[in-house]
């Protein structure tokens, strides 16, 4: 849009001009070639164009900004009543199930993807690094809806089958995992969003600890380490505040993955201890009720969510792209595909 | 030589069974059962998770193939949805309706992307850069439902209906910042050089930029908006309440239009056996798209990054 800010005709104009005396000197060749002929005007233009794009991708956040802020006060978000019936809008529930799920999926996520970073990086044979990093990058290109399609034909049957049987007799005593076991709920939103963001923790815990110096590694060795003690001393210390960047910004991934999320944590507006049980997520409140939402207040108030979605999500990605800055300097890390 | 050692062994803050004597005195002390051990574990560890997060890649392709594949007919490619009941139809509207979703989104975000790209890499080795690099990282991490909420406001607000315009508003602010990072990427891998060759030609500097700079990095520059393409290709939260979907064939920007990611979605929650089938054929042929673009996005990094130069 913002190169339709370039004029054609003006930087047309000097052209001919400057063809006519170019040729003439070419005979003489008495003074430099084009010197100072060339006009600033299409430059300033150009450049002004390009800084006009470079301002337009602030410009969107700003816009984003405004559009979210339609006023509702905060006392909102402490209240737990969800009625749009009786008008009634307490935003607790969604933000219990948000952060309940995000954590589970990291608690499941983190461990698996570092591991997957330190086998690809430091033990596997050349051969099969390709191999291995395009397969979970294949995992990033699979789209949500996808997901959320397998997980509800695949993942929930097997879930309330064996997996919850097995962890109400278990560990049933916890509290966490008691209930009937529906499949679908907290559990299942967990573990579809850990599948979804491991392959952003482990593409950039990968990335930081491939800027690790070689001399770190070969320093440990020397000492006489075994390999698992390089990997701990030379390479995951050295890499640490980068890795827990990109915990973060999978946790950012986590608080706002919409469609796999809303397909199976069963969409009730409850705060239960239990995993088994179906919660709700501000993301699957927006996807669900955002286009049949009626009257003002109802649309104001899912407004306002997708306001405090978008507040927690910046904050968290920009905690987490200084954190992996700090490590690469400036590379960017990709966090998908 | 065997406190050398020590001191090293202490510096790495390892405990060493004390019974283990060193026999001659070697630089190297020999490494313990327990430390050899949590070598082999730790080494065991890292296979065991890899196999943990390639099991479900394995089980999601396969049983998508699976199913998919028996699934997929010339119905499906051809016909719009049947009403609902009846068995049959399928999802031709919202196949072509995802591309001309996608077209739109194209049309506005690959310019500006490749716009602020050359911004950030031409204009933008400064404070002003740097705010604008750190603002797209950020815009890159927002959720895609809330995307689609400002696309509602924007647009749908204004129209007073949904309509295949809003969907591209919503995917096209998704491209634009994959789009400018990778752009500037592939631009600074531009040798100055060639930048100064041009200048030295007396060739002006938006000239250069375009034609030999931008010229220089195409292949990478296409691999960014693919990238930025596959990405949006599969989305389905922002166009809930823009594209809205819809049951019959459009090609009009302003009117509701089907998508295939929505149609899955649609089709995944409903009660009926064709649907789900459907559903299935739906995210087949959705991922055949997407896998084949990053294949290709590979195929031309490895083969042609910077081939002009």
């Amino acid at each position: 849009m913002a190169n339709q800010a370039l004029p054609r005709p003006r930087f047309e104009a000097p052209d001919p001009e400057r063809g006519t005396k170019a040729i003439p000197k070419l005979e003489t060749s008495a003074t430099p070639l084009l010197a100072g002929k060339v006009s600033e005007v299409p430059d300033a233009l150009f450049g002004g164009a390009m800084r006009l794009c470079g301002l337009a991708v602030v410009g969107i956040l700003a816009l984003i900004v405004f559009e979210l802020l339609h006023a509702f006060g905060w006392k909102f978000f402490g209240l737990q009543d969800w009625n749009p019936v009786e008008d009634q809008y307490g935003a607790l529930p969604f933000i219990y199930g948000t952060i309940v799920s995000s954590l589970l999926s990291l608690v499941i996520a983190v461990p698996l993807s570092i591991g997957v970073a330190v086998f690809i990086t430091e033990m596997c044979p050349v051969g099969l690094r390709g191999i291995l990093s395009f397969m979970t990058e294949l995992l990033a290109a699979i789209p949500s809806v996808v997901y959320g399609l397998w997980a509800i034909f695949v993942l929930v049957p097997l879930l309330r089958a064996y997996v919850q049987p097995f962890l109400a007799t278990t560990l049933g005593w916890t509290g966490l995992f008691s209930g009937p076991p529906y499949g679908i709920g907290m559990l299942a939103a967990g573990i579809i969003l850990a599948i979804m963001i491991i392959p952003i923790i482990s593409s950039i815990t990968r990335e930081v600890m491939t800027v690790v110096p070689q001399h770190q590694r070969e320093a440990v060795l020397a000492l006489g380490s075994t390999r698992w003690e390089m990997i701990r001393i030379g390479v995951l210390r050295n890499a640490r505040a980068g890795i827990v960047g990109g915990i973060i910004l999978g946790l950012g991934r986590a608080l706002g993955e919409t469609m796999a999320v809303t397909m199976v944590i069963g969409n009730r507006a409850e705060i239960a201890k239990s995993l088994f049980a179906p919660g709700y997520t501000m993301a699957s409140v927006l996807a669900n009720e955002f286009s049949e939402a009626t009257g003002d207040l109802y649309l104001s108030a899912l407004i306002e969510i997708g306001l405090a979605l978008f507040l927690v999500t910046i904050v968290v990605n920009a905690l987490a792209r200084l954190m992996v800055w700090s490590v690469t300097r400036g590379q960017p890390a990709r966090g998908s595909v | 030589m065997e406190r050398d050692a020590r001191t090293a062994r202490e510096g790495l803050g390892l405990i060493m069974a004390s019974a283990i004597s060193v026999p001659n005195p070697t630089i190297i002390p020999p490494i313990s059962w327990r430390r050899r051990t949590l070598d082999h574990v730790m080494t065991g560890v890292a296979i065991l998770t890899v196999v943990i997060v390639l099991a479900p890649l394995v089980a999601i392709f396969g049983y998508l193939c699976y199913k998919g594949i028996g699934s997929i007919n010339i119905a499906f490619l051809t016909q719009t949805p049947k009403p609902v009941g009846e068995v049959g139809g399928g999802m031709a509207n919202a196949i072509v309706g995802s591309a001309f979703i996608l077209a739109i989104a194209s049309l506005m975000g690959v310019p500006m992307g490749i716009g602020a790209g050359i911004f950030l890499s031409e204009y933008g080795r400064n404070r002003y850069g740097d705010a604008v690099r750190f603002v797209s990282d950020v815009l890159n991490g927002v959720p895609s439902i809330v995307i689609g909420i400002v696309a509602y406001g924007l647009v749908v607000i204004r129209q007073k209906h949904f309509s295949a315009l809003a969907g591209g508003v919503a995917l096209a602010i998704m491209m634009v910042p994959t789009i400018a990072r990778t752009t500037e990427q592939m631009l600074l891998l531009v040798p100055q050089a060639i930048r100064e060759a041009a200048y030295g030609l007396g060739v002006s500097r938006w000239r250069t930029t375009l034609s030999i700079t931008l010229r220089t990095a195409t292949s990478g520059v296409i691999t960014g908006v693919m990238l930025a393409f596959a990405r949006v290709a599969g989305e389905t939260a922002p166009l809930l309440f823009t594209a809205f979907g819809n049951q019959f064939w459009n090609l009009k920007p302003d009117q509701p239009t089907a998508a295939l990611s929505l149609q899955i979605y649609t089709y995944a929650l409903s009660p009926f056996d064709d649907w789900h089938r459907q559903a299935w054929a739906g995210s087949f042929v959705l991922i055949v798209l997407i896998v084949g673009a990053v294949a290709a996005v590979r195929y031309v990094v490895r083969r042609g990054r910077l081939a002009g130069a």
